[in-house]
């Protein structure tokens, strides 16, 4: 799949170590404008991250719960900055699916205490979590 | 001259103490590796989050936005980067000595103090402290770093600062250490054009930005801060590892020294001191004939 010529650099960072960093036909995220994919040649563009799941598609497929951070797209290359990204087997899936509950019932039960921007974004990870698991 | 056994317990009192430095730099030698690693891997990841800040400053033209423009207020934030023990040189005191020689005014200035030596400093001196937050610098991780910049991006929108600075300690290798001063907020313009937009030298399309400049500088702005601010968490540790090594190397080499002295001292007292033995022994012998 991953012919010579269509491929370009793909590499991801945290502030604590490179995380990934190798060659792919396409990766694919959520951003704050909507999920995107993104090939070679693609129009230099600054994103910023949503919670979601990265897919990176090379040699194999891999796939990685990013939650926040943003992305440099250029023409031959692709670099995301991450401030947090998970391996799935980074990952427990116990407590994703707690989180999970934990946000949904904040969101229904409506209490004006409850900081619901954040309970969205905990939602989000949550589900990004456990997509990526499965 | 001092007697033999006041020299003899003065050289053991050094001796132990000795032992003591050796230790300690033996143990900072150690740390001073792995936080150098942790130093370095990070460094990818701000070359690159200060150049898209500057790409995006530089290329946004006019932005209205309080990031850039400031809020009106007088009030200085400085986050202090310091450690929470001594003995490591000038390491804390030249940090301190920063802020309180820099132009920054004492009644303007709000400090945030990471590190206990320098936050003990800064009651000396009369600053008004804010918060503390020395547990963070023992084992520095993003989190806390991303905690301390939304309580200052907090009081920022609030109104409450009008700047914030960053006073650290810059790791340039093992033995160079500079303590620096860093205005975080409001970014600076000029400085962010004048930052390395493309290496390559050549050309490059220009770069697009998904949101508009101005929303995408109100999400990228907090992660910048957060990675300074983490950045100088790791660089200060690196250095305050690296400065306790060498003061405790110098220490080391100095306790030494005396040593050496002190037994040149010692044997000569005792030398001394069977001579005078001999010498009266024979006078008595010779008193007897």
């Amino acid at each position: 799949m991953a012919e010579s010529g269509n491929t370009f650099k793909i590499k991801v960072i945290t502030p604590d170590r490179t995380f990934y960093e190798g060659d792919a036909t396409m990766v694919e995220f959520n951003t704050t404008e909507g999920a995107i994919g993104v090939y070679k040649n693609h129009v230099p563009m600054t994103v910023i991250i949503k919670p979601g799941v990265l897919t990176i598609t090379g040699e194999d497929v891999k796939k990685a719960a990013l939650h926040s951070g943003f992305v440099e797209i250029l023409q031959d290359s692709v670099t995301i900055l991450a401030e947090v990204i998970e391996w799935p087997d980074e990952i427990d899936e116990m407590r994703a699916l707690a989180a999970k509950e934990r946000a949904e019932r904040l969101l229904t039960e409506r209490d004006p205490k409850t900081d619901i921007a954040r309970a969205e974004t905990a939602l989000a990870r949550a589900m990004a979590r456990i997509s990526v698991k499965k | 001259m001092a007697s033999m056994r006041d020299i003899k317990r003065r050289r053991s009192s050094i001796q132990s103490t000795g032992q003591i430095t050796k230790a300690m730099k033996l143990v900072s030698t150690v740390k001073l590796q792995r936080t150098k690693q942790a130093a370095m891997n990070s460094k990818g990841y701000f070359d690159y989050m200060y150049r898209t800040v500057s790409s995006m400053l530089g290329k946004a033209g006019e932005i209205n936005h309080p990031y850039v423009l400031g809020n009106g207020s007088t009030k200085k934030a400085v986050v202090m980067i310091t450690g929470n023990r001594g003995l490591a040189g000038g390491y804390n005191s030249n940090v301190v000595k920063l802020v309180t020689r820099s132009e920054l005014k004492k009644e303007d200035v709000v400090v945030y103090t990471l590190g206990k030596k320098g936050r003990e400093a800064m009651n000396r001196y009369g600053y008004e402290i804010s918060e503390d937050f020395s547990g963070m610098i023992d084992a520095p991780e993003y989190v806390d770093a991303m905690r301390l910049s939304t309580i200052l991006l907090n009081s920022y929108r609030n109104g409450e600062i009008g700047e914030i600075y960053l006073a650290y300690t810059n790791f340039k290798n093992t033995v160079v250490h500079e303590p620096k001063l860093m205005k975080l907020l409001p970014v600076d313009k000029a400085e962010a054009i004048e930052g390395p937009t493309d290496d390559a030298g050549g050309p490059v399309a220009p770069m697009n930005f998904e949101p508009e400049e101005e929303e995408a500088l109100e999400l990228i702005i907090p992660k910048y801060i957060t990675s300074i601010i983490y950045g100088g968490m790791i660089e200060s540790v690196a250095s305050e590892n690296g400065a306790r090594m060498q003061a405790m190397d110098n220490a080391t080499t100095n306790a030494e020294e005396m040593i050496d002295k002190l037994t040149l001292q010692y044997n000569r007292a005792r030398q001394g001191s069977i001579t005078q033995e001999l010498t009266e022994i024979i006078a008595g012998s010779q008193a007897q004939n």
